[in-house]
């Protein structure tokens, strides 16, 4: 299952680096964050909740970025 | 601006002013320390912060670690203004790339501004209800007035009206619409009001898909994109540990030579080394010179799904063209009436004789869903009454033989004038040929061909001035047609008489003998041609305005079917390349020569500044460039 979800991010950097977070989170198959279009695409495992993946996505781009949102929902 | 970026401005006005008055105070010793030390953490708290939590998350080397070692290293050496300037310029920098970007952003969701807000719905009452276009069910009735955007495909019930569809296709010409026609969302009704059945959901509906299509396009990364990902992630911890090195090596070794160490010096020259050495210029522009192309690109109607397609657009040196609904319209239109000779007084004036022959294809061929029959209808205009016509046989490769008033007529190709033992003429035009035979006589033809755009001949003039090698043309017609419209447009190469199977086949060969770094690009029309249009390294569909398989096919889309807008894609290609190269040596090249003046010592703290932040904010206004579209088709 894919999703798009639409994020906050000030730098191309920091996009980057909530890219490479992103995709070490557990059920998380693949994911791009575009820092043109404020968007996260996350790509989950087959089985995973998403609610519970995006919970420790979140956790993981407030780590490397703090300034960065997530708006999932 | 954003509340976070005027944010960012208070605090870069506030401590440059600061920082100009303390300029010309005459101030010493441990005072000036601590009252240089308020702009410095006016301006720069939030890097140190994040300085600080990047190192306890162990994600260290980036810009914000770069940053607050080269600034607390200046302050602590005691040069308190440089400390400050390089977080003041920093700051000015990283803003400047923020509005730069937010702004480009808004550009092209401007030029893209499709997106309907509300569809109107009638209530049993009459009035009228303004719903969210997400709630709106297919086969739901909604009202389209003059100035609003029609929010969802769907099927005019009533009404007639132009629609301006320069929204989706960046063509100006407005498409009339009346009751029976589809019409698409996104397009903005002009004139008349407009009832519409909707034949689909809004998710599914034209609109949404090219919105989801631009907004998804910058998540395909091009080679030079991932490039400096890769670079970013080797280059940062080099300058660091190479900063370590100029530091402590220097002066370990005048101490083992017996000479001072000196040490402030050496620290001095790797804290400038630290600041020139900041990525930030490639990292910004790159990106936003591809979005910034592809926005471009989507104004004057190219939707280009990513921005390797746009890198491998720039490199095409084939373009391989299928002919029909690309090159040529894609609708029979009868081109020439002949009636043999004799009949021509026998039915009267050459006119008369001519309408004659028409007539009687036309109710031959009533019962037919066939394209040239279709032709043959339209050609004759009126209606058909169906009493006059009867005993309608199809044969299916030759034609078919019908009862018209009481005659027998059969119409149909060379084969079934054979299989009826007829002599017939042989035709010099171009196209397919209707023969006819009225009660077992010979009568004439009639000539169907299939009308070649306007721009063609144009478009393969420019796309041979582009630099395009080799432009070929597949077909399903037959190799007289198809030799005459090579001929016609200047095509390189044709192949003719392919069924779909074959087009691939002929893609396949031309790819195989292609050189690694020419690109092979595919036009078609999005019917039919999907396999081939996925096979070649570009596929590009042309008319997609409507067609849901094309747009799900190809990787560029060419929202109107004007064969002009190839060349102008690659034009657009070219540019955004040169653009994204010419910002990767200019930085790399900059940083390199200040990395080694920096490291020599002749390169100070101010020079470092131009290098980062001066670096990058050319980079992104070169960047910019990629958004404007010169050219218009």
């Amino acid at each position: 299952m894919k999703k798009s979800y639409k994020i906050e991010v000030d730098c191309a950097a920091c996009a980057l680096k909530m890219e490479e977070a992103t995709k070490k989170v557990e059920g998380v198959r693949d994911a791009t964050v575009s820092f043109m279009t404020q968007k996260m695409k996350v790509e989950f495992e087959e089985g995973k909740e998403e609610k519970d993946v995006m919970e420790k996505v979140v956790k993981a781009c407030k780590r490397v970025e703090s300034d960065c949102e997530i708006y999932v929902s | 601006m954003t509340k976070k970026q005027k944010r960012v401005l208070y605090r870069i006005i506030t401590a440059a002013a600061f920082l100009a008055a303390l300029h010309f105070l005459p101030l010493e010793g441990p005072v000036k320390a601590a009252l240089y030390l308020i702009p410095y953490l006016i301006i720069g708290y939030d890097i140190l912060r994040k300085a600080v939590l990047g190192i306890i998350h162990g994600e260290i080397f980036d810009e914000n670690f770069l940053m607050a070692v080269a600034t607390i290293g200046a302050m602590l050496l005691g040069e308190y203004s440089e400390g400050a300037a390089v977080m003041l310029f920093y700051q000015i920098g990283e803003l400047f790339q923020a509005v730069a970007v937010g702004r480009s952003r808004r550009n092209i969701s401007a030029l893209m501004d499709i997106r309907p807000d509300y569809a109107n719905i009638q209530k049993d009452n009459g009035e009228l209800e303004q719903v969210d276009p997400d709630e709106v069910e297919p086969g739901s009735v909604i009202l389209v007035r003059p100035g609003e955007k029609v929010p969802i495909d769907g099927v005019v019930l009533e009404g007639v009206s132009t629609l301006n569809t320069s929204a989706l296709t960046g063509e100006s010409i407005p498409r009339e619409a009346g009751a029976g026609d589809n019409v698409i969302s996104g397009c903005v009704n002009i004139s008349g009001l407009l009832k519409i059945r909707t034949t689909k959901h809004f998710g599914e509906s034209t609109v949404s898909k090219i919105l989801d299509l631009v907004e998804n396009s910058s998540m395909k990364k091009a080679r030079s994109e991932n490039f400096i990902t890769k670079f970013a992630r080797y280059y940062t911890p080099a300058v660091c540990y190479g900063a370590l090195a100029l530091a402590i090596l220097p002066p370990l070794s005048n101490l083992f030579l017996g000479s001072p160490a000196a040490w402030s010096i050496w620290i001095e020259r790797a804290l400038t080394f630290l600041v020139i050495s900041c990525p930030c210029a490639l990292v910004i522009s790159i990106p936003l010179s591809f979005f910034g192309g592809i926005g471009g690109a989507s104004a004057c109607g190219i939707l280009v799904k990513g921005s390797n397609y746009l890198e491998a657009l720039s490199e095409t040196k084939y373009v391989v063209f299928d002919k029909t609904g690309t090159l040529t319209k894609g609708v029979f239109d009868v081109t020439d009436i002949c009636p043999v000779s004799e009949f021509v007084g026998k039915w009267g004036s050459e006119r008369e004789a001519k309408e004659k022959l028409l007539e009687y294809a036309a109710y031959a061929e009533s019962y037919s869903g066939h394209p040239i029959s279709k032709s043959l209808r339209e050609a004759w205009g009126k209606e058909i009454e169906a009493s006059r016509v009867s005993g309608v046989e199809e044969i299916v490769g030759h034609g078919v033989t019908a009862r018209v008033d009481g005659r027998e007529v059969a119409a149909g190709n060379s084969k079934l004038m054979e299989a009826l033992g007829l002599a017939y003429m042989e035709n010099t035009g171009v196209g397919t040929v209707v023969h006819m035979a009225v009660d077992g006589v010979y009568v004439g033809y009639i000539l169907i061909s299939d009308r070649v755009k306007e721009q063609s001949r144009e478009a393969i003039a420019s796309l041979k001035k582009t630099g395009v090698k080799s432009t070929v043309m597949l077909t399903g017609d037959s190799e007289m047609v198809a030799r005459h419209v090579a001929d016609q447009l200047g095509i390189d190469q044709f192949k003719s008489e392919l069924l779909p199977g074959d087009k691939v086949e002929e893609v396949e060969k031309l790819l195989k003998n292609k050189g690694v770094k020419e690109k092979l690009a595919f036009v078609g029309d999005g019917i039919n041609d999907a396999p081939v249009l996925s096979r070649a390294d570009i596929g590009i569909a042309m008319g997609a305005l409507g067609s849901d398989a094309a747009i799900e096919a190809a990787d560029i889309v060419l929202m109107d079917d004007n064969p002009m807008k190839i060349s102008l894609a690659i034009r657009i290609s070219r540019k955004c390349i040169r653009i994204v190269y010419e910002n990767i040596v200019f930085a790399l090249a900059v940083k390199a020569i200040c990395l080694v003046l920096g490291a020599m010592g002749i390169a100070n703290m101010w020079i470092a500044i131009f290098a980062d932040v001066g670096v990058m904010v050319l980079a992104v206004l070169n960047a910019i460039r990629c958004l404007r579209v010169r050219e218009r088709v």
